[in-house]
């Protein structure tokens, strides 16, 4: 006879949070983060932000934290079919630490493991926009690959825009 | 009266001259100019001072006005972002698929087994629904060999469900699915969209041993522990597999494809996966089927699947190595000399760029057939053109270990398109 068990547990919140949005900015700014500010995504930086996404950004602005030459980023790009929430933190324009903040899909969240993403700690951006370094990818996961792959890029970008590099 | 004579004029002009000579003449006329010079000056500076404070007044109506226009602008964001077309977040019903033309041109020995040939292999549509954030469908759709009669037709395609299941999220990092589902099994089985693997045609070790593409009906449990380890449960219909004629222990025409399935004997499938080091991915997995011919006393009793793959990626370079082995028990089998199936592959890769990647393969398969006893080289390289597009050609020579089977070896090209979206 053919079995079935199914194992039941009180539904619970449906994506995995790997870090809340104020964990990352405290863990970013060793517990003293900055004011909030705001970049318009507008004009010849929404044209670069589009073109390193392959599509407009799903927000007009984004809100990023900039204390002594560094800057945090919460960004968010679609996987396979959910988004992926992903906090980058940025010094003297390379990435410090690229991690999921929270991952929705069953499918391709090997790309939360630290094995994956410290891949990008020390990467910058290249003459042509691109990220200098080649990210090994994950079998099963090449979408989300691709979705961090390229948020990495837009926080380097984003970086650069807010003049963040020259002080507070 | 003085002028009127000689020594007058004389003496006026003498006076004029002395006049004109005396600097303090030239100073009282200059203080006049400049004084005017001064006043005129004065006025200049009165005026500009005069504009100058009305440009203040300005700046700081113009920068009043910049701060309630970026306030308001800020407050159109506010509401554009937080409005229910913004906030309802990706569609709920999703739509994406794959599809892969190929083409062979392969030289046997046997001339009469030539192949030269031209078909839309595969033609995949993925259709996604999520009822709430716990509860999704998910189901994929396939057409193969572009063609399909009517009953009674003579043509070589197929319309298959080969995913229709319901995931339910049960809490962070751990998931659960029933329905119409992939066995997790081999690198393939799951992941098969034609830009994610080297090679026109499928791996034959996983095709013929594991046997991909492979979907059963069931419930599965998989779920995370720590950041390393991924793990799957799976509680499933089983094999059907013919135990005599022509396909007798072909582990792959034992699929039932859940079409009217048998469910007498089911299957138990556990996977393990490790993700701990940076570019690999490591798996194993286990596969107990409870009577893979769904029949008592046909002489095949029982079968386990042991699988393991490792996928590893350094820069440029990439090494993938998979090795499959079904045990099967049971008086009919062992007689048959089937009761141990093998297979394992090693694809060494090198990516090039974003856009080019090599590969060579070589594969060896023990499989029940005869005709599945072989191995095989095969080198190559895809060309991705775009994200999610690729172009391949590859080169193949088989060799059949048995020599009744040597006919059918044979060397030859494919060529292949690809996409999924």
């Amino acid at each position: 006879m053919l079995t079935l068990t199914i194992c039941w547990s009180a539904p619970a919140a449906a994506e995995s949070v790997y870090e809340t949005r104020n964990e990352f900015v405290n863990r970013a700014f060793s517990n003293s983060p900055p004011e909030t500010s705001v970049i318009w995504l507008t004009g010849e930086r929404k044209m670069n932000v589009s073109r390193l996404l392959g599509h407009d950004y799903s927000s007009l602005r984004l809100r990023y934290w900039c204390q002594a030459g560094r800057s945090a980023w919460i960004l968010e790009e679609i996987g396979k079919d959910l988004p992926i929430t992903v906090g980058v933190i940025v010094d003297n324009s390379q990435i410090k630490s690229l991690r999921v903040l929270t991952y929705r899909e069953n499918r391709g969240g090997e790309v939360v493991v630290p094995a994956f993403t410290d891949q990008f700690n020390g990467v910058r951006l290249d003459a042509n926009g691109d990220l200098n370094a080649t990210i090994n990818g994950i079998s099963g996961a090449t979408l989300s690959v691709h979705a961090l792959t390229r948020l990495g890029a837009i926080a380097l970008l984003l970086h650069g825009d807010t003049g963040c590099e020259d002080g507070p | 009266m003085l002028i009127y004579n000689r020594s007058g004029w004389l003496l006026a002009a003498g006076t004029l001259l002395c006049l004109l000579a005396n600097p303090n003449v030239h100073a009282l006329e200059n203080n006049a100019e400049l004084t005017a010079k001064l006043e005129l000056l004065q006025q200049q500076l009165e005026l500009q001072q005069q504009q100058i404070n009305d440009l203040k007044r300005l700046l700081e109506q113009t920068q009043t006005q910049a701060v309630e226009t970026d306030a308001k602008v800020e407050a159109v964001a506010d509401v554009i972002e937080s409005s229910p077309a913004q906030q309802a977040g990706p569609l709920k019903t999703t739509v994406g698929g794959y599809g892969e033309l190929h083409y062979n041109n392969l030289s046997a020995t046997d001339p009469d087994r030539d192949v030269e040939a031209i078909d839309f292999h595969r033609f995949v549509l993925f259709f996604g629904h999520e009822f709430n954030d716990k509860t999704r469908f998910y189901s994929e759709l396939e057409l193969e060999h572009s063609f399909i009669a009517d009953s009674g037709g003579d043509t070589p395609g197929e319309v298959e469900l080969e995913q229709a299941f319901l995931e339910f999220d049960l809490k962070p990092g751990l998931y659960s699915r029933a329905g119409l589902f992939l066995i997790p099994v081999g690198l393939i089985n799951e992941t098969h969209e034609p830009p994610s693997f080297y090679g026109v045609e499928r791996n034959d070790v996983e095709n013929i041993i594991v046997p991909s593409t492979w979907w059963e009906a069931g419930a599965a449990i998989n779920g995370r522990m720590g950041s390393d380890w991924n793990w799957d449960l799976a509680f499933t219909s089983g094999l059907q597999m013919p135990t005599t004629g022509s396909n007798a222990f072909r582990v792959r025409s034992g699929r039932q494809k859940v079409a009217k399935a048998l469910a007498s004997d089911g299957a138990i499938t556990g996977r393990l996966r490790y993700l701990g080091i940076e570019g690999l991915l490591a798996a194993v997995t286990l596969q107990y089927q409870f009577d893979p011919s769904q029949a008592a006393n046909d002489g095949l009793d029982d079968g386990t699947l042991l699988e393991a793959h490792v996928d590893y990626r350094l820069g440029s370079f990439g090494i993938r190595a998979l090795y499959a082995r079904w045990d099967f028990s049971g008086e009919a089998v062992e007689a048959a000399g089937a009761d141990k199936q093998t297979g394992w592959y090693l694809e060494p890769s090198y990516r090039l760029n974003e856009q080019f990647g090599f590969y060579t393969r070589y594969e060896d398969v023990e499989a029940a057939r005869r005709s599945d006893q072989f191995d095989q080289w095969e080198v190559g390289m895809n060309w991705w053109p775009a994200r999610n597009v690729v172009l391949k050609f590859d080169y193949r020579s088989r060799s059949h270990n048995l020599d009744s089977e040597r006919g059918r070896d044979f060397n030859g090209i494919d060529l292949g398109v690809g996409y999924n979206f």
